[in-house]
C-alpha cells in the first residue's frame, strides 16, 4: 500500500471527520461546519451545535443566528442590526404602499441577502432559500433566469488535480474557458489559471518565465506550466481571513462565501501560489455570456469589492463532470479526478507517476501535482 | 445624577473652548476641514468605483492604507513609553506629556481603523466581523486578534484620560487606585498592539520578507522611535502655542527614549540587512529589490536610502549629548527619526513582500492621487482629532475648564 501514502498525507481532514475540530477553521463551534450538516437534519444539526459549544455565553453569539432558524429571532437580529445600520432605503421601500410589487420584492430581497448569515453555517434550508432569493433576484432585475445550486460536497469525495508538463502546449484553451465558464469580469480580464512559458534547459525558472504571452504557440524551444489554486489541504488563506468567508469544504474545495468576504485581502498576502483574485471594480459579464448553471460557492455573479478564485469549477466537478479547463485541454495534460476513488485516473497518475507539487516546503499539502511522461 | 450633569457641563464646556480660539488656531481647524473634506470626496469615488481608483492590483494587493496602519499602529503603541515612567514608576516630570501622549493615541487608533476601513472591499459588511452578530475567525486569524487588540487599546487610552481629566474639571484629584490598574494594563497592551500587528505580517508563510522573526521586535524599536519622537514634536508646538508649561526636563527625558529606541531599531536594521546580504537565497529577493532594485525596476530606491541616511544622520547626532540637548537640535532628529520610520514601516515594510510575487513575477506599486487624497484627508483626521483632544485637556489642566468656576458664574 505504499502507493497510498501520497495521499494518505492529505487524508488527515477526512479522518479528523468524527473526531477534532478539523482544518475548517471554525475552531470551538465545530459542530456549525460541514462535517455534520450533511448527516443531521436541522433540528439534530441544532442539538448538535449546542452540545459541541461551551456553556451559557455559547447561546447567545453570532452564531445563533445561524443555528437557529425560527423566524422570530431572525426577525429581531434584523430589527437590532437595522437600528446599527443604514439600510434605511430598503426599509422605507418596503414597507411602503405605493411602490409596486416587484421594487417591493426586489427590495425585500435585498434586505434579506444584506443581513444573511455566513453560507458555511447555513442548514440546508438556509442555503436553499438563500439560492432561491438570488435567482429570484437575477430574475427581476434581468427578466431571465439562472438556475443555481448549493450542491453539499458529497461522501468519500476528495477532489485532486495532476497537471502533465510534458504535454502542456501553452495554447490556453483552459484559461479562456475557465473565464467562460466561471463568469469572470471580462474588463479587467481576470484568469484564475496562469500558464508560465519556460525556457528548455532551465528547469523551473518561474521569475525568468512569461505567464503573459501573446504569441504563436507552443514556442521553439520553451515548454509550459500552469498554476491556479491548488485546493491546498492546510491553506493558509483560510487562516488568515478575519471572518471565515472562506474554507475547506469536505470534498476538498476551497472556496469563499462572495457575500461574506469583506475585501480586506489577508488571504491574497497568505497565498503563496497567486491563487486568488480581487474584484477590484465592478465585474461585469455581457448578459448572452453569462453561464447560467450556477453554484453559490462557484461561478455565481459577484459583486465588487470581493475575492474570488478557482473552485475546481465546483457547480460541474459536485454533479461528476470535469472542470472546464480539464474539458477544454486539447493536449490531455489536465488530469482530475477524486483521490479517494482508487479507480480513477488521478489516482493511476499519482501511483504510476513520479509527481511532485510547488513549494512543498511551505507545509501547505497542495491538492495539484505535475509530474512528465 | 450629580456625574451626569458635571459630563453635560464637561460637554458643553468643551465644545465652547474648541470653537474658539486664536485666528491661527482658526485657519489650522480650517486647513484641516478641508483636507478632510478632499480626503472624503476621493472616499466616495473610490466607494463607488472600487478599489481599482487606487494604485492597488492583484499582484501588490496592499499599499499605501496598509503602510499607514502600520505605522500608526506604532504611533499609537508609543504613548506607553510615557505612561510607564508617570504611573508606575511614579516619574511626576511626565504626567502633563502623558495626557498629550494619550491623546495622540487615540487620534492614531481612530487613524488606524480608518485606514483599515479604507483598505477594505466591502465597507458595508464591516459588521460580519463584529462578535456576536458577525462570525469571527478568532483565535485562528490574526487580524481578528488585531481588531480585538487595537480596539481594546483605543477604549483603555480613552478611559484613563478621561477619568483623570473629569476628576480635573471637578478640582479632584484623580484617584490613584482607580487608574492605576488601568495605566499597568495600557503597558503590556501597548505591546500586545504591535506584536499582534507585526504577527499579521510574519506569520505568513507566503512573504519570506515578512515571514521573518526580527519583525516584531524591530516594529518595537521603530515604534518606540518615532512615537516619542512625534510627541516631543506635539510638545513643542503646544509649548509654543500654548501657555500649557512643559518643562524641558520632560522634553529631554522623552528625547532619551528616542535616543535608545533608534538605536536598538539600527542594531536591527544593521542584523536584517546582513541575513539578508551576506549569503543571499531567492527569499532576499525582495529585500535586493528594496535597497538595489530588481530586474531594473527600482521604483523604491529612493524612498528606502532618504529613510536609511535620515536614520542613521538622526540617531547619530542624537546619540550626543550636546546635540540632543540643544533642544532645535533635536526638534530636527525628531522629524528626521519620524519621517524615515514612517517610510522604513509604511511601505518600505509592504510593499516590498509582494515584489516579487510568489511566482517571481516583478509589477511595481504606486498609489493613486485618490490614494494620497484618502491618506491625507485620515492623517488630517487624525490631527483634527487630537487637536480637540489637546485642547479641551490643555484647558482642564489650566484649570480654565472647570465645573465649580461654571457654577459660581452662573
Amino acid at each position: 500500500m505504499s502507493e497510498n501514502k501520497k495521499w494518505y498525507s492529505l487524508d488527515l481532514g477526512l479522518n479528523k471527520k468524527k473526531g477534532s475540530s478539523g482544518s475548517c477553521g471554525c475552531g470551538k463551534t465545530e459542530g456549525g461546519c460541514n462535517s455534520h450538516k450533511e448527516e443531521l437534519s436541522a433540528e439534530e444539526f441544532y442539538e448538535a451545535a449546542i452540545n459541541a459549544s461551551i456553556g451559557e455565553e455559547r447561546h447567545k453569539d453570532g452564531f445563533e443566528q445561524v443555528f437557529d432558524v425560527k423566524m422570530d429571532r431572525r426577525t429581531a437580529f434584523k430589527k437590532l442590526t437595522a437600528s446599527l445600520l443604514i439600510g434605511a432605503g430598503a426599509v422605507s421601500t418596503s414597507c411602503s404602499l405605493t411602490t409596486s410589487g416587484d421594487a417591493k420584492e426586489k427590495a425585500q430581497i435585498d434586505w434579506e441577502e444584506q443581513f444573511k448569515g455566513n453560507y458555511k453555517l447555513m442548514t440546508d434550508d438556509e442555503k436553499k432559500k438563500t439560492v432561491d432569493r438570488l435567482m429570484r433576484s437575477y430574475e427581476l432585475r434581468t427578466g431571465k433566469n439562472i438556475s443555481m445550486t448549493a450542491e453539499n460536497a458529497a461522501e468519500d469525495v476528495l477532489f485532486g488535480y495532476a497537471f502533465n508538463i510534458s504535454k502542456c502546449q501553452g495554447y490556453m484553451d483552459c484559461v479562456s474557458a475557465c473565464v467562460e465558464e466561471n463568469n469572470q469580469d471580462r474588463n479587467s480580464e481576470m484568469q484564475y489559471i496562469r500558464i508560465h512559458e519556460m525556457k528548455d534547459g532551465e528547469g523551473f525558472k518561474f521569475d525568468k518565465a512569461d505567464d503573459n504571452y501573446y504569441h504563436e504557440v507552443p514556442q521553439e524551444g520553451h515548454f509550459y506550466m500552469g498554476t491556479q489554486c491548488f485546493h491546498c489541504d492546510d491553506p493558509p488563506c483560510v487562516d488568515v481571513c478575519p471572518v471565515q468567508a472562506t474554507w475547506k469544504e469536505e470534498d476538498g474545495l476551497v472556496v469563499i462565501d462572495y457575500d461574506w468576504c469583506i475585501g480586506c485581502r489577508y488571504c491574497m498576502a497568505a497565498c503563496p501560489y497567486d491563487g486568488r483574485r480581487f474584484n477590484w471594480s465592478k465585474p461585469e459579464v455581457p448578459e448572452n455570456e453569462v453561464n447560467k448553471n450556477q453554484h453559490y460557492l462557484g461561478n455565481r455573479m459577484r459583486k465588487k469589492g470581493v475575492m474570488e478564485k478557482c473552485t475546481f469549477c465546483v457547480q460541474r466537478t459536485r454533479k461528476g463532470k470535469n472542470p472546464a479547463c480539464v474539458e477544454a485541454c486539447p493536449t490531455g495534460a489536465r488530469i482530475f479526478g477524486n483521490l479517494l476513488d482508487p479507480n480513477s485516473s488521478i489516482r493511476w497518475v499519482l501511483e504510476n507517476k513520479k509527481v511532485f507539487r510547488l513549494k512543498e516546503d511551505l507545509g501547505t499539502e497542495p491538492k495539484f501535482w505535475y509530474f512528465m511522461d | 445624577m450629580g456625574q451626569f450633569k458635571v459630563l453635560k457641563s464637561l460637554v458643553v464646556d468643551s465644545l465652547d473652548t474648541i470653537t474658539k480660539g486664536s485666528l491661527k488656531y482658526h485657519l489650522w481647524m480650517g486647513f484641516l476641514t478641508i483636507v478632510i473634506l478632499i480626503g472624503m470626496y476621493c472616499y466616495s469615488i473610490q466607494l463607488d468605483e472600487g478599489l481599482s481608483v487606487t494604485g492597488m492590483n492583484d499582484r501588490v494587493s496592499w499599499g499605501l492604507y496598509i503602510s499607514n496602519f502600520t505605522f500608526l499602529v506604532g504611533v499609537a503603541a508609543a504613548a506607553v513609553m510615557l505612561v510607564m515612567p508617570t504611573y508606575i514608576l511614579k516619574d511626576i516630570d511626565f504626567k502633563q506629556a502623558v495626557l498629550i501622549g494619550e491623546g495622540l493615541a487615540v487620534s492614531a487608533l481612530i487613524m488606524c481603523i480608518a485606514f483599515v476601513i479604507a483598505d477594505m472591499g466591502g465597507p458595508a459588511v464591516l459588521w460580519h466581523m463584529i462578535p456576536g452578530i458577525g462570525v469571527f475567525n478568532f483565535p485562528k486569524s490574526m487580524l481578528a486578534w488585531d481588531v480585538i487588540v487595537l480596539n481594546v487599546y483605543l477604549f483603555i487610552n480613552i478611559s484613563i484620560p478621561f477619568y483623570i481629566l473629569f476628576r480635573h474639571y471637578q478640582g479632584k484629584e484623580a484617584k490613584h487606585n482607580v487608574y492605576l490598574p488601568g495605566a499597568i494594563l495600557s503597558v503590556f497592551w501597548a505591546v500586545a498592539i504591535h506584536l499582534v500587528t507585526a504577527f499579521l505580517y510574519q506569520g505568513l508563510q507566503a512573504r519570506p520578507f515578512w515571514n521573518n522573526a526580527l519583525l516584531g521586535p524591530r516594529f518595537l524599536a521603530s515604534a518606540f522611535a518615532a512615537g516619542p519622537a512625534l510627541i516631543i514634536l506635539v510638545l513643542a508646538i503646544i509649548k509654543r502655542f500654548t501657555e500649557f508649561k512643559v518643562e524641558e526636563k520632560t522634553i529631554k527625558k522623552i528625547a532619551m527614549i528616542v535616543t535608545v529606541a533608534a538605536q536598538i531599531n539600527l542594531i536591527m536594521l544593521i542584523s536584517e540587512l546582513f541575513k539578508e546580504f551576506y549569503a543571499p537565497t531567492h527569499h532576499s529577493e525582495s529585500a535586493y529589490y528594496l535597497f538595489f532594485g530588481l530586474h531594473g525596476k527600482t521604483a523604491l530606491l529612493p524612498w528606502i536610502w532618504t529613510a536609511i541616511t535620515l536614520n542613521v544622520i538622526a540617531t547619530a547626532m542624537l546619540t550626543f549629548n550636546k546635540l540632543r540637548n540643544n533642544l532645535n537640535v533635536l526638534y530636527l532628529c525628531c522629524i528626521m527619526l519620524f519621517v524615515a520610520i514612517w517610510i522604513e514601516k509604511g511601505f518600505g515594510l509592504i510593499v516590498p513582500g509582494f515584489i516579487p510575487g510568489p511566482y517571481g513575477k516583478i509589477v511595481e506599486y504606486l498609489p493613486t492621487g485618490i490614494e494620497v487624497g484618502v491618506t491625507l484627508g485620515i492623517w488630517a483626521l487624525g490631527a483634527f482629532i487630537f487637536t480637540i483632544l489637546a485642547k479641551t485637556a490643555i484647558g482642564i489642566e489650566l484649570g480654565k475648564l472647570q465645573f465649580k468656576s461654571k457654577k459660581d458664574t452662573v
